[in-house]
């Protein structure tokens, strides 16, 4: 038995609380609520900014905090706070308790304790101890904008590393009870290069989850040469002709226009809202045959991976679209309770301040058979996008990307680089319309902003070509 | 905890350490919200937040911070000391120290604060509301993004020269986000938000009326043309142009060479001698004003375009410093401190220029395209090459007719646009993010599906 026979009054990381967590869910349910769940994190976290050839920036923080949230029916009140004794935590409780206005002391479930410990955090107590300090941070980020010198028209050079170690504690009148240390670190450089009056702009960033060490093994080198490249090739670029045409995804980062022009629209969150065009659509052909998209919280290392998500469910392998057809949802807790969709271990928040939401994770389309020379092959006057910029999706679902890295495809081939390319577009229509996919399936990271927060998330795909898109220019 | 106790623990915990210079921003808040979905209440929200971020100097006057939730009397001990560590990696390039404005007098009695309406009051009033909206045109069939939240907060600042000052406020927001749909059509979505000092102060009425006719004014949409058109900016796209882009005023972006504009550009002409520019945080309409920004430094109007010139930088005291001018109250508080405007005034100079004064949203009868809404800012906009293209919500009007356009970009080059300007309108409109009359341009790419 984990349950300590020591009552203590505040919540301790790293120790058993139990027996408060208990009586404090029994509280709750005693009141009425029909689920109450507990989200406790401790985070510690640091950045560091290198200008030219100096670090300009050292950013560390720290903070703890509780997020309680109950239900009751298919409604769901939610309190956070940075007072974690057990008075703070009863005052946010009943706080939650009275938002709902709960008068039906019946619950619909009963709390018969917490279940054994599930603890997640054995092999990683040792990853603050293990990350780089600020000095070896320091130095590597010096020594690569350092590398960014190779070529005189780069005016403006950055290195960024962020740090991002939160460990949480999950308990829910389930039973579940679960502890967790989560590491995520970032990495990145970007340019300015300059020529007269041309001007362009080159980045790329790099990310692990769990991995210590992973920042040590960062090729800081061909980072830099690729930002170069990117730059330069770009510099001298024309505007692009606006127009419809076919495209060319680039595998990696290109994978993000298919997690929010579609992923998003597969979360519980938007069927609950009525905003996907997809919601009784499960079992439908949605895509094009050669599609097959995937998204799991599993892949080792992943920006997107988890060993618990925020509501204490183990993250599992979701294909979402099968070969064209759609056949599953991406939900948590409340999606489940609201749509119905079983829950897919993709509960997730940027902090104890959000209610957990249906999130993805890692998300990406799966590989197909041709190559990237199969996919430019095929075309004799498109758009090559090698690299993607942010974008955003619309409450209808139209999608609007810029891209950061374009080449004009003329005749099967390669041309001249352009730039001030947008693609505009609407899942459901641009869906059928990917017809090819390729056999180089990468993997990148990224921060996905949404209902609860901003969250680490991977992005992917293999090389892809939609057969016909907007494409906004000038 | 209150701010003066913050101070005296800070203060206390320093005298410890031996830490003889610092200071501290600190914001303590309760928030509430709700969220309702088709009469039913969905996820009511509240919470307590505090947040601590403190700067200490070494001996070698190098700055380090660390930001904290954690306020007790061990955590801002640590926190002390972290600052401290990190100090050691101080820029030793561009000096920081307290703004020589924080002890300057502000004037906190025009702060406006309420008392909290209670999240019943909230949620019933948002019921109503959804209920209004969904009844005022038989198309709106849904409210799917919807909120009515009332916050309540403490700002202060404080540093071992003696400084303190703090300010009380709060604010309420209402959105309404209303999905229009009709057989055989595309469904169109639009909304309206609305601020005020409380719920009370907030016009629910307009709210729910503006919401349900943008909403049904798109459902009447076509593809638009690929083309360059003539251009008229609604005062909140044009603002939001303006503030994507005032890194083209701010110092602290041409230090950091990601400016279009260089120190020298004082007095560049940027546009038509018909527009004048200013930052002015401490407007009456500015429902968010603070009084002083993170370094303590007061906040004011300071003029950033007079007569298509540009006038003024917004600084911090580091910039200020190394621009040999005073900081102009727009610096946060961090390691490396930023920089940024409160609240742009868009104005048309009083003297006559060579404007076309026949161009007026509201009479013109030629072809043009009317943008309300500008999306996607962070994707759309490279403000150090001083493009744009962005996804946005507007009208073609041709021949008499209003036609909602179903999805198109716009782009171009910012300093292009601010050349183009053809006429400003005379009468300004409040926005949440500051006050513009239309604004129009000639002569701008629109990337439509046609």
């Amino acid at each position: 038995m984990l349950s300590s026979k020591i009552k203590s009054n505040k919540i301790e990381f790293g120790s058993c609380n139990k027996d408060l967590l208990e009586e404090i869910i029994f509280y709750g349910m005693g009141l009425g609520a029909d689920f109450v769940e507990i989200f406790l994190e401790n985070n510690d976290n640091a950045g560091v900014l290198a200008e030219e050839d100096h670090i300009t920036s050292v950013s560390p923080s720290f903070g703890r905090g509780a997020g309680i949230r109950i239900f009751k029916d298919k409604r769901d009140g939610f309190v956070s706070t940075n007072e974690l004794s057990k008075h703070g935590l009863m005052r946010a409780l009943s706080q939650a308790i009275e938002m709902l206005d709960i008068t039906d002391k019946n619950n619909r479930e009963v709390f018969n304790g917490l279940n054994e410990h599930k603890d997640y955090t054995l092999s990683k107590k040792t990853w603050i101890d293990e990350v780089p300090s600020i000095h070896e941070i320091s130095e590597k980020l010096l020594v690569s904008t350092n590398s960014l010198k190779k070529n005189n028209k780069i005016i403006t050079r950055k290195g960024s590393y962020s740090r991002n170690l939160q460990e949480v504690i999950i308990a829910s009148s389930d039973g579940t009870y679960a502890s967790d240390i989560r590491l995520h670190q970032t990495v990145g450089l970007n340019v300015i290069a300059s020529d007269a009056q041309y001007r362009s702009n080159g980045s790329r960033r790099f990310g692990s989850s769990g991995m210590p060490n992973e920042f040590r093994y960062w090729d800081h080198e061909k980072a830099a040469n690729d930002v170069i490249e990117s730059s330069m090739n770009m510099l001298y670029a024309d505007y692009v002709e606006a127009g419809q045409m076919p495209v060319v995804l680039a595998n990696k980062f290109g994978g993000v226009i298919f997690h929010e022009a579609c992923g998003h629209l597969l979360e519980t969150t938007q069927i609950e809202r009525g905003t996907t065009p997809f919601h009784n659509k499960l079992n439908e052909k949605i895509a094009h045959e050669s599609v097959t998209a995937i998204d799991e919280g599993i892949s080792e290392g992943s920006f997107g991976s988890l060993s618990v998500d925020d509501e204490g469910m183990e993250p599992e392998k979701s294909v979402l679209i099968k070969e064209g057809i759609l056949k599953k949802f991406i939900s948590d807790r409340a999606g489940e309770l609201r749509t119905g969709h079983k829950r897919t271990g993709s509960g997730r928040r940027q902090n104890y301040s959000f209610a957990a939401a249906s999130r993805m994770r890692n998300t990406y389309i799966a590989k197909g058979e041709y190559s990237k020379e199969d996919l430019i092959n095929s075309i004799s006057d498109g758009l090559y996008c090698k690299s993607m910029g942010g974008g955003s999706v619309g409450a209808t679902g139209q999608f609007n990307f810029a891209v950061e890295e374009g080449y004009l495809i003329k005749n099967g081939k390669l041309t001249s680089p352009v730039k001030g390319a947008t693609l505009i577009g609407e899942a459901k229509e641009v869906m059928p319309k990917i017809s090819m996919c390729g056999n180089d399936l990468e993997l990148a990271p990224g921060f996905c902003g949404s209902i609860s927060g901003s969250v680490n998330v991977t992005v992917g795909q293999p090389h892809i070509k939609v057969d016909s898109i907007t494409v906004g220019g000038r | 905890m209150n701010s003066r106790k913050i101070t005296t623990q800070i203060s206390k915990a320093a005298d410890s350490l031996n830490l003889k210079k610092w200071d501290y921003g600190a914001s303590l808040s309760n928030d509430y919200s709700v969220q309702v979905d088709k009469g039913e209440a969905k996820q009511l929200k509240a919470s307590q937040k505090q947040i601590l971020t403190l700067r200490v100097w070494n001996e070698s006057n190098l700055v380090g911070i660390t930001t904290t939730s954690d306020l007790s009397e061990s955590g801002i001990k640590k926190a002390l000391n972290q600052a401290n560590i990190a100090s050691d990696f101080g820029n030793k390039n561009e000096s920081t120290e307290f703004s020589p404005l924080s002890k300057d007098p502000i004037n906190v009695k025009d702060v406006k604060k309420r008392y909290p309406a209670g999240i019943k009051k909230l949620l019933t009033l948002l019921r109503e509301a959804e209920v209004k909206l969904l009844d005022s045109h038989e198309s709106i069939k849904s409210v799917p993004y919807n909120g009515l939240s009332e916050s309540f907060y403490e700002r202060v600042y404080a540093n071992s020269d003696g400084a303190f000052r703090s300010y009380s406020k709060s604010q309420a927001a209402l959105y309404l986000y209303a999905r229009a749909e009709e057989k055989e059509k595309k469904p169109r979505s639009s909304g309206s938000v609305k601020l005020g000092y409380g719920v009370d102060d907030i016009d629910i009425e307009s709210c729910i009326k503006d919401a349900s006719n943008k909403t049904v004014s798109h459902l009447n949409y076509s593809s638009i043309k690929t083309n360059k058109y003539l251009i008229c900016f609604s005062p909140d796209s044009f603002l939001t142009i303006i503030n994507a882009f005032s890194s083209m005023f701010n110092a602290r972006s041409i230090l950091d060479g990601v400016s279009l504009s260089n120190k020298n550009s004082i007095g560049e002409q940027l546009s038509t001698e018909a527009l004048n520019i200013y930052d002015d945080g401490l407007h009456e309409k500015n429902i968010s004003s603070s009084p002083f920004d993170g370094e303590g430094t007061p906040t004011k109007r300071l003029c950033i375009i007079n007569k298509g010139k540009i006038e003024n930088f917004i600084h911090s005291e580091s910039t200020a410093r190394i621009f040999k001018t005073i900081p102009t109250g727009h610096a946060g508080l961090g390691s490396k401190v930023s920089v940024s405007p409160d609240w742009i005034v868009v104005e048309k100079s009083k003297e006559n220029y060579d404007l076309k004064t026949s161009l007026d949203h509201s009479t013109y009868e030629g072809e043009f395209v009317y943008i309300e809404e500008l999306n996607a800012i962070h994707a759309g906009v490279r403000a150090s090459q001083g493009s744009f293209s962005l996804p946005f919500d507007g009208w073609l009007y041709k021949n008499g007719e209003k036609i909602s356009i179903e999805s198109a970009t716009v782009a171009g080059d910012i300093k292009y646009l601010l050349k183009n300007i053809v006429n400003i309108e005379s009468n300004e409109e409040v926005t949440t993010s500051g006050i513009s009359p239309h604004i129009w341009v000639d002569e701008l790419s629109i990337t439509g599906d046609a």
